[in-house]
């Protein structure tokens, strides 16, 4: 298994005949990813080429789901529509009875973020992923379930579960468990914005109860306090090791580093609180990202998985 | 994006907030002017700058660096008074707790109706990302640092929550209310006051209003003597308007430059630039040159769309910092290709006279093609293929420089 997506997936792309829709659909399709179609409102009806196969357009993300019976809908819309796209999955697969909306967009405005967001949590059977972050993978035998814009081909099928705010970073700690002959179950990257989906506490739970993951990386980064919450959780319910880093410890206060999510403010949100609430939680801390790996194989060793 | 407390005011008059009068003035001239329009024979006479902490703020010449008055925001009692504070403001810089050392530069004032107060209240409201819903807080505690309040006496601020499409609770602006001691008429103020920013807040795409303080006159009406208001920038799409509020002045000029350029800048104290893709991974590399004991000189993340043309200007931005002894690039490629970005590095280095030492890694998509273009370049790049070597090796090279 893996967490939220596995290689027989069917996806739907939001956005597919716009130009990063276009580009990553191709992408995704390289990776052998099971993309069953797209939606871009008015352009029902056209299929758009992919390396693999060609795939049909639908007006909307309902008809979408009705004719192609898609589990996932990625977003690659600008950030003015995206939050309504969103909303428009969400109404979608409650209707079908649950699915996962994965929004690769960045610079949505954070109210319209915080609708968003609510109408998710109205249906317990629908998932959100994002926005501002580089997707969800599970990489497979051949390629694999790749939703989002990361590079396919750094990664392999293992047990390491990785969890992460940021995105080059996340694509750093897949390179470092390869470093060390580990793969992946599946990668998460919830985003960097203050207001999101899936949090790092809903991946870590599901980590804990997949049984392909043996270990999890998750990588925070200064602002909010969900590393703290996800610390304190973990050290209660987490029977696998976890190792931890945070970005940001050179970060000044009240500055945001590039993430809207990114800033100290108040004198909360730092790195060294994060990292002392990783400590606290049993999380083996890595304070250098060339680091991981090794502490990742410490880590194993203890629990006797190497 | 902030604004001004004079135009902060003026959002909050046509939301129907109670502000007292007042006048925007650019000169002594104006101010004076603006007294006698004002008809209050006690005035406010307020430094506008982008930074909290003005009352307590000191003056300083901007040639010579002398002390020319203690606090940014003066009563005035008299005519005479307000010439003296608007001469001692004016074109002066102003050093607050929030400002840093260097202060700023006050081109801006406002001339405010005086008020009889009974006391002082602090209000805010902001985005909870945890609740993922506005927030609005307020404390007993006015015109004090409100950081100060959460630290000591957690107690005394009182929250509730807004939604943005639902509004705020009836019940729960009484709440606040009966927190806050208010009685009467003053307790319809508040409940009115919360409701009308809470819209306010949703209709201009707030990310921050804070009020401190908020006042409750010696005739109960609660009114907002300060105004400080900041937007979520990634709105202002559908707000226009905001452009003309828009001080240029208030902001850092690379930082807007950077940001105009798909680049996201932030200037640092140290000696060593970094060019990154990607905000976790530009963080995380100035952290790792501070584990090898150096000091970033700047956060930059170039994007994921980066170009030729964007990393010349990011190249350019870090050599403009005098205090750059070294960059190290730092590029995980994804979306973006190593080579193309080698490519941009020497052609920027070329361009732009490169003096300081390159240490360049590469990590995935084309990052063999992208070592093999500096590798036969004429220019002298040290590769390193992960962070901890790049950061040891640019941290080294810029010691050997000293």
């Amino acid at each position: 298994m893996s967490i939220w997506i596995h290689e027989e997936s069917k996806v739907l792309i939001q956005g597919i005949t716009g130009k990063q829709g276009t580009f990553h659909g191709t992408k995704m399709d390289e990776y052998n990813t099971n993309v069953v179609g797209g939606v871009t409102p008015g352009k029902g009806g056209q299929f758009v080429d992919l390396p693999n196969k060609k795939v049909p357009v639908f007006n909307t993300v309902a008809e979408g789901l009705e004719e192609t019976n898609a589990d996932v809908s990625v977003i690659y819309v600008p950030a003015r529509f995206a939050a309504a796209a969103i909303i428009e999955a969400a109404d979608a697969f409650q209707e079908k009875g649950g699915g996962l909306i994965v929004c690769i967009t960045e610079g949505i405005p954070i109210l319209d973020m915080v609708k968003a967001v609510a109408k998710v949590n109205q249906y317990p059977e629908v998932r959100l992923i994002g926005p501002n972050c580089p997707g969800i993978i599970t990489p497979g035998d051949i390629g694999g379930c790749k939703v989002g814009i990361m590079p396919g081909f750094i990664h392999e099928k293992g047990r390491i579960g990785i969890v992460s705010k940021s995105g080059t970073l996340t694509y750093e700690a897949v390179a470092q468990t390869m470093s060390v002959g580990e793969g992946q179950s599946t990668c998460v990257g919830i985003g960097g914005d203050p207001v999101n989906g899936t949090g790092f506490i809903d991946c870590l739970d599901a980590f804990e109860k997949d049984p392909q993951t043996v270990a999890v990386v998750m990588i925070g980064e200064i602002g909010g306090s969900a590393e703290e919450e996800a610390a304190e959780w973990a050290s209660k319910n987490m029977t696998k090791p976890i190792v931890g880093f945070v970005a940001g410890s050179t970060a000044p206060p009240g500055k945001r580093m590039g993430h809207a999510g990114a800033i100290i403010s108040g004198g909360k949100g730092t790195a060294a609180e994060k990292f002392k609430a990783f400590e606290e939680a049993g999380i083996y801390v890595a304070r250098d990202p060339s680091e991981i790996g090794n502490v990742l194989v410490k880590a194993l060793e203890d629990s006797g998985l190497r | 994006m902030n604004i001004h407390e004079y135009q902060g005011k003026i959002l909050f008059k046509e939301a129907g907030v109670k502000v007292q009068n007042g006048i925007h003035c650019k000169t002594v001239n104006d101010a004076l002017n603006a007294y006698d329009l004002l008809g209050s024979k006690v005035v406010a006479v307020k430094s506008q700058i982008h930074a909290g902490g003005r009352g307590k703020g000191t003056l300083y010449d901007i040639e010579t660096n002398e002390l020319v008055m203690e606090g940014g925001v003066k009563i005035a009692f008299s005519r005479e008074d307000v010439e003296e504070y608007a001469k001692n403001i004016i074109g002066r810089k102003l050093v607050t707790k929030q400002t840093g050392v260097n202060g700023k530069i006050v081109n801006n004032l406002y001339i405010e109706a005086g008020c009889s107060i009974e006391h002082e209240y602090y209000l805010a409201l902001l985005v909870d990302r945890e609740k993922k819903s506005i927030l609005i807080m307020a404390s007993t505690e006015g015109g004090m640092d409100i950081e100060e309040v959460a630290e000591k006496t957690p107690e005394a601020i009182h929250k509730i929550w807004a939604h943005p499409v639902d509004g705020l609770n009836e019940k729960d602006a009484l709440e606040m209310a009966d927190n806050l001691n208010l009685e009467g008429n003053s307790k319809q103020d508040l409940v009115s006051m919360l409701d009308s920013l809470s819209r306010m807040f949703v209709e201009k795409d707030c990310s921050m209003i804070e009020i401190n303080p908020l006042v409750r006159s010696d005739s109960g009406e609660m009114i907002a003597l300060d105004a400080k208001v900041s937007f979520d920038d990634n709105a202002s799409f559908r707000h226009p308007w905001r452009e003309e509020m828009r001080d240029h002045s208030e902001e850092e000029e690379v930082e807007t430059r950077a940001h105009d350029h798909g680049l996201s800048y932030v200037k640092l104290d140290g000696n060593i630039g970094c060019l990154v893709n990607g905000a976790g991974l530009a963080m995380a590399s100035m952290d790792v040159i501070k584990l090898y004991g150096g000091e970033p000189a700047n956060f930059l993340d170039i994007g994921g769309g980066a170009t030729r043309e964007s990393i010349t200007t990011a190249f350019g931005i870090i050599l403009e910092d005098d205090n750059v002894e070294g960059i190290l690039v730092n590029i995980f490629g994804g979306i973006i290709q190593c080579d193309m970005v080698a490519r941009s590095v020497i052609e920027a280095s070329n361009e732009l006279g490169l003096k300081v030492p390159l240490v360049v890694r590469f990590s995935g998509t084309n990052h063999v093609e992208g070592k093999e273009v500096l590798d036969n370049c004429d220019l002298d790049v040290h590769t390193a293929s992960t962070l901890a070597e790049g950061a040891e090796k640019i941290v080294n090279l810029t010691r050997s420089v000293e």
